[in-house]
């Protein structure tokens, strides 16, 4: 027999009681996807011990040995995790992702986590999932997670050729559909497929999306056009990922009951009620229902 | 407060003010802005280990803070323009505060304000309140009456604030949190002291702001902001030394800490005790682990009693 569920129910509010913890994992490989350029990668780091993180969740990253040229951790999507292995795919930006590429099997890392709220999961209810770009990270971790896989549908944008993502960890258990942008015109193409498959789903379906601002603004507008229970995963920037230093604010409504229970208490905005209100991305976040963040 | 057994009470310390004295278990607390409500850090570590816990700085209304972006990393530093985002002290009382363990944790507010009047009522809502150790006033913010000067940069600006506090809330210490961003530290310390602060805490963010070349714009909404960080230790350190020798009241050191190691340098130079802040984005177990390395480093320079090495930096002997 199979049964109708979805997930507790801190996913309606957005707010989750804080559970992560710090703990120090060792670089298990390191592999580059693509050949040259691109500069992503796939990182394994040794299985971190918490009970299945949610999918959707993210964890704070940084790489051990002193003398760093960055101060704080980074944020990222928690792509796979399993009994061997925490797996991390990121892209190298910056300062801090530059030095994780540099790592090498047995160095150790601090990571904590699992941190923020996690996306739905609801095995009944046919899931749409747009992803773009590296905004496929999180989908990775949500089909492996699923309890109907089958259920849902990812439409991938990229602009990388397609071996540069994690796709391999993924296919054939749910349906998957790229659409490579090579220049503006593919990117219309994407956006207008993007708008009849929201409408598609916006009756009993659940919509998820993670990518570049734009890629969001895009789904939040149509999501909201079409009624459809839409979530954002957000990639705000972080400093602390555990609610301390305001840094990762964004503009959300959280309805008052929201804030009922005190474990809860210490992510309450200025206040409540009816009006956006600067929120802790890593908090309340990163997944926002659409009709309510402001992005 | 207990000091609970022997590794704790080596360790404890007094701050002695002219009215009141603040007792710590241990010179370590966290600096305002930098451990949220505490809450959000005790799955890192056990909070009743720390020196105590200064919270989040509140108003007299909530606040919602300045647009994002808000943060900023420098070379170690950290530039930050939040613009004291905060629930307001009215929620703190009613929510926070009774979730955590005040019977063991000294818990200090610090407090925000435009104007001195401001300033007073909100001191007045700590004055009898059950589970604050001390208040904290942040006298770096822009008296909104008076041009937006700091009150922390004009002497006779920080005495009103602080006479302001001192009369509305007489039953607490009061710990006044000076600005680096002024030309003499010592003048103002010395104008705190004689208006009533019973601890100076030094320093808060120094002025500072970073652009992009690529986009060819800040990288705070409000152009500027506060650094912190291991960028600012040595200003920091400096500015302990001058105050601490300007006036006899203990002063807390905050500015870079990120080690036990840094704590003693602090120490030596005239600290009493203090804060650890930006340190604690980087890792959120890092004040607890320098609370529990401290003894293991006082072990290893020597320093058996932190009141005695207090400020006992030697000088450079010259023929
Ligand atoms: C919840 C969450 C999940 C994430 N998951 C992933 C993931 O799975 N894989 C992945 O590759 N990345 C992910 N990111 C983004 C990742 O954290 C950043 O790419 C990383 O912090 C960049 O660090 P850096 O030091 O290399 O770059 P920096 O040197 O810090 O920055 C490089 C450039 O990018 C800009 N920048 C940095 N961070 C951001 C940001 N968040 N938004 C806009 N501009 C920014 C900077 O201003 C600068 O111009 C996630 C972020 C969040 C919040
Ligand atoms: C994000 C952030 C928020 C802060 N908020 C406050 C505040 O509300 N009140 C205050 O007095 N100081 C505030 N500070 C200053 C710190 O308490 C501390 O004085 C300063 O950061 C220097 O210490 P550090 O280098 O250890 O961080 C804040 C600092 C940061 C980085
Ligand atoms: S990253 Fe620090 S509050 Fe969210």
């Amino acid at each position: 027999m199979t049964m109708c569920g979805a997930s507790p129910a801190q996913t309606d509010t957005g707010l989750v009681p804080s559970d992560g913890a710090l703990v120090r994992l060792k670089v298990l490989d390191i592999a580059e996807l693509g050949r040259g350029g691109p500069d992503l990668f796939v990182l394994r780091l040794s299985p971190p011990g918490w009970e299945t993180p949610l999918p959707g969740r993210f964890l704070m990253l940084r790489a051990a040995a002193t003398g760093r040229e960055y101060l704080c951790a980074r944020p990222f999507s928690i792509c796979r995790i399993n009994d061997e292995a925490l797996v991390v795919f990121f892209q190298v930006r910056g300062k801090a992702t530059r030095d994780f590429a540099a790592l090498k099997p047995g160095d150790p890392v601090d990571v904590w986590g699992p941190l923020g709220n996690s996306l739905p999961v609801d095995s009944c209810r046919p899931v749409l999932a747009l992803a773009g770009g590296m905004g496929i990270a999180p989908f990775v971790n949500y089909v492996d997670q699923h309890p109907a896989p089958g259920n849902i549908s990812l439409e991938f944008g990229h602009r990388l050729p397609l071996e540069c993502y994690p796709l391999r960890y993924i296919e054939g258990k749910c349906r998957i559909r790229t659409h490579h942008e090579k220049n503006d015109g593919d990117r219309a193409v994407f956006s207008a497929l993007v708008e009849e498959r929201i409408r598609e789903f916006a009756l009993s379906g659940i919509i998820l999306a993670c990518g570049p601002g734009a890629f969001l603004r895009l789904v939040r507008e149509l999501a909201l056009k079409y009624r459809a229970e839409a979530w954002l995963s957000l990639e705000t920037r972080m400093a602390c990922g555990i609610g301390a230093c305001l840094g990762c604010a964004v503009k959300a409504l959280l309805p008052a009951e929201a804030f009922a229970a005190p474990a809860q208490v210490l992510a309450a905005p200025p206040s409540r009620g009816d009006r956006e209100h600067f929120v802790q991305t890593c908090l309340c976040g990163p997944n926002f229902r659409a009709d309510r963040v402001l992005l | 407060m207990s000091a609970g057994g022997r590794e704790n009470a080596k360790l404890g310390v007094c701050l002695k003010g002219a009215r009141a004295s603040l007792a710590l278990n241990n010179p370590v607390l966290t600096a305002s802005g930098t451990f949220g409500y505490g809450l959000e850090f005790s799955p890192y570590g056990d909070l009743r280990k720390l020196g105590g816990i200064v919270v989040k700085g509140l108003s007299l209304e909530p606040r919602e803070g300045n647009p994002m972006p808000r943060i900023a990393e420098t070379p170690c530093g950290l530039l930050n323009s939040v613009g004291l985002q905060n629930c307001g002290a009215e929620i703190f009382l009613r929510d926070k505060l009774p979730l955590l363990p005040v019977e063991v944790l000294p818990v200090i507010v610090n407090l925000y304000a435009a104007a001195t009047d401001e300033f007073a009522v909100l001191a007045g809502l700590f004055s009898g309140e059950h589970g604050i150790a001390a208040l904290e006033v942040n006298i770096s913010c822009p008296n909104v009456r008076e041009g937006g000067l700091l009150f922390g940069q004009d002497p006779r600006m920080a005495a009103e604030v602080t006479a302001a506090v001192r009369a509305r809330c007489p039953d607490k210490p009061l710990i006044v949190k000076l600005t680096p961003n002024v030309t003499d530290i010592a003048v103002i310390a010395k104008a705190c002291v004689e208006a009533g602060a019973d601890i100076l805490s030094c320093i808060n963010t120094l002025s500072g702001m970073a652009v992009d070349l690529n986009t060819r714009s800040p990288l705070l909404a409000t152009v500027t902001g506060g650094l912190s960080g291991p960028a600012i230790k040595p200003v920091a350190l400096r500015s302990v030394w001058q105050a601490s020798r300007a006036v006899s009241v203990p002063v807390i050191g905050v500015g870079g800490i990120g080690s036990a190691e840094d704590v003693l340098e602090f120490i030596l130079a005239g600290a009493g005790a203090v804060q650890v802040g930006t340190a604690s984005f980087s890792r959120p177990d890092a004040v607890f682990r320098i609370v529990e390395d401290l003894p293991a480093v006082m072990e290893k320079y020597g320093v058996d009693d932190l009141e005695a090495f207090r400020g006992s930096l030697l000088t450079w002997q010259t023929d």
